[in-house]
């Protein structure tokens, strides 16, 4: 059974058709890079599969929990607020400005939610931040606010906190998009080790060489529609479509 | 003199404090009404209306766009025109606290609305996305920053809330201001006036101290 699916999914702003009959699935330890231009739908599903917006149409699932379904009119009907709940403890969303809450601390930031949104025992709460912010290279920036660290420390913070929730899914929406090369670098080694450690990803990203080495499978999005997908070697050294064609070969010039 | 200025000064102090105490709250319900989405769409161009933020927001702009001491003489005198009930001497003080209230909720709740709208979305779509409530989300991720951003406006709407105690006067509250007055028509001699000025100068001070304080407090994060 697949972590998230997404099926035939229609969202529109307004007149504007975002996305066009979308189907996604992600496996349990699949890592999964979502690339194309902006204005592709990108992040709009990313929004949708983490339920900050709603679609017109289709039918989301986490696990065995139907968040989403068309009714017999054809219209998606979400679940209950106990649904939602559950579904949100499925996954986990890394932003592309980190989002972190500048009033807490490192420590608070991955600690607050897991102790009092699961309600989780705290000191088994602090044994595993500690742990993840030892893996995040932060060690020693515990009692710091956001607003002393570096860009791609805040980042770590971020993917600590969404980790600290225990996510069967940690969705990435553009996650280096506002970091210089350098503090790049830094997201995407911890990123790749947790590929490595099999944590079931979706990336949106416009890193390409990143995206081939630490993803399994490649969508590329284009109009709001998948254009073409397959594994990443293939979609990034092979594409067979022309627009994917087209996409990469300017991607590659710069 | 100065044993007649401090009483009067007592009862300022009075009027300053229950007005904070009652618009402070007050204000936020109203910063919610206002804010408040409900409503139905109407006409052909589907334009919505919400009717409880469209009232509040009338409210609002009542308080803000008639005088104080206006509203000052239509509270006191509410109870006679409208009840006919006799007025007391103790109504004074109790009208110039209802309609400091009812007024400075109105300048608070907007205070509170610009502070909430600035808080980035992302904000609440992180905390949503981890599964807070939204009461959750407000007591402890909104709230805080919120605060953190009115303290220069609420600094400067108690300040003039000090000044504006004197306002009092007009309905015949023995606040400060009366004293004052008061004294200087019966010595003929301004003196009254210039410590009743000092005084007001030095709780003014006290507050800009106060509020200066609760500002570097919070100076310990920006965003």
């Amino acid at each position: 059974m697949p972590v998230v699916s997404l099926e035939h999914i229609h969202k529109s702003f307004g007149d504007n058709e975002v996305l066009r009959d979308i189907s996604l699935s992600v496996d349990k330890g699949e890592v999964v890079g979502i690339i194309g231009a902006s204005g592709g739908g990108k992040s709009t599903l990313l929004r949708c599969a983490t339920l900050l917006e709603t679609f017109e149409k289709g039918k989301l699932t986490y696990d065995d929990v139907v968040v989403a379904q068309n009714n017999e009119a054809g219209d998606a009907v979400y679940g209950s607020k106990a649904v939602l709940k559950q579904a949100k403890q499925k996954f986990g969303l890394v932003f592309q400005n980190f989002n972190l809450f500048p009033n807490f601390t490192v420590l608070k930031n991955i600690t607050h939610a897991p102790i009092h949104v699961q309600k989780r025992d705290e000191g088994e709460v602090m044994e595993q931040a500690a742990e993840l912010i030892g893996k995040m290279g932060l060690t020693g920036k515990e009692n710091m606010v956001p607003c002393e660290l570096s860009g791609g420390q805040q980042q770590r913070v971020a993917i600590a906190r969404a980790l600290c929730m225990n996510p069967q899914i940690l969705f990435f929406d553009e996650p280096t998009s506002a970091l210089d090369p350098l503090l790049t670098q830094e997201v995407l080694k911890v990123i790749r080790e947790l590929a490595e450690e099999h944590m079931t990803m979706v990336i949106v990203t416009h890193e390409m060489a990143f995206a081939r080495d630490v993803a399994d499978r490649i969508v590329f999005m284009a109009g709001g529609t998948i254009v073409e997908e397959g594994p990443a070697e293939q979609v990034i050294n092979n594409p067979q479509n022309d627009i994917t064609k087209a996409f990469l070969n300017k991607v590659n010039q710069d | 003199m100065m044993g007649m200025l401090g009483d009067g000064f007592v009862v300022t102090l009075q009027i300053f404090g229950l007005t904070l105490l009652g618009a402070i709250p007050l204000g936020l319900v109203i910063a919610f009404l206002r804010m408040n989405k409900w409503g139905f769409h109407v006409g052909k161009k589907k334009r919505k209306i919400r009717p409880i933020s469209l009232i509040t927001q009338f409210y609002i702009s009542v308080m803000r766009g008639t005088p104080l001491m206006l509203q000052l003489f239509v509270v006191y005198f509410a109870p006679f025109y409208i009840f006919g009930q006799s007025l007391s001497d103790g109504w004074r003080f109790a009208a110039t606290v209802v309609a400091f209230i009812l007024n400075y909720a109105a300048y608070f709740a907007e205070i509170y609305r610009s502070g909430m709208q600035s808080i980035p979305r992302g904000q609440h779509e992180a905390a949503d996305v981890l599964g807070y409530t939204k009461a959750q989300s407000f007591g402890s991720i909104i709230l805080p920053q919120v605060i953190k951003r009115i303290v220069p406006p609420m600094t400067n709407e108690i300040v003039t809330l000090v000044k504006d105690t004197s306002l009092a006067f007009a309905i015949g509250c023995v606040e400060m201001f009366t004293v004052a007055r008061s004294i200087v028509a019966s010595s003929r001699l301004m003196w009254a006036f210039l410590a009743a000025a000092i005084l007001y100068y030095v709780f003014n001070l006290v507050v800009t101290l106060v509020m200066n304080f609760v500002e570097r407090k919070l100076a310990y994060y920006h965003d």
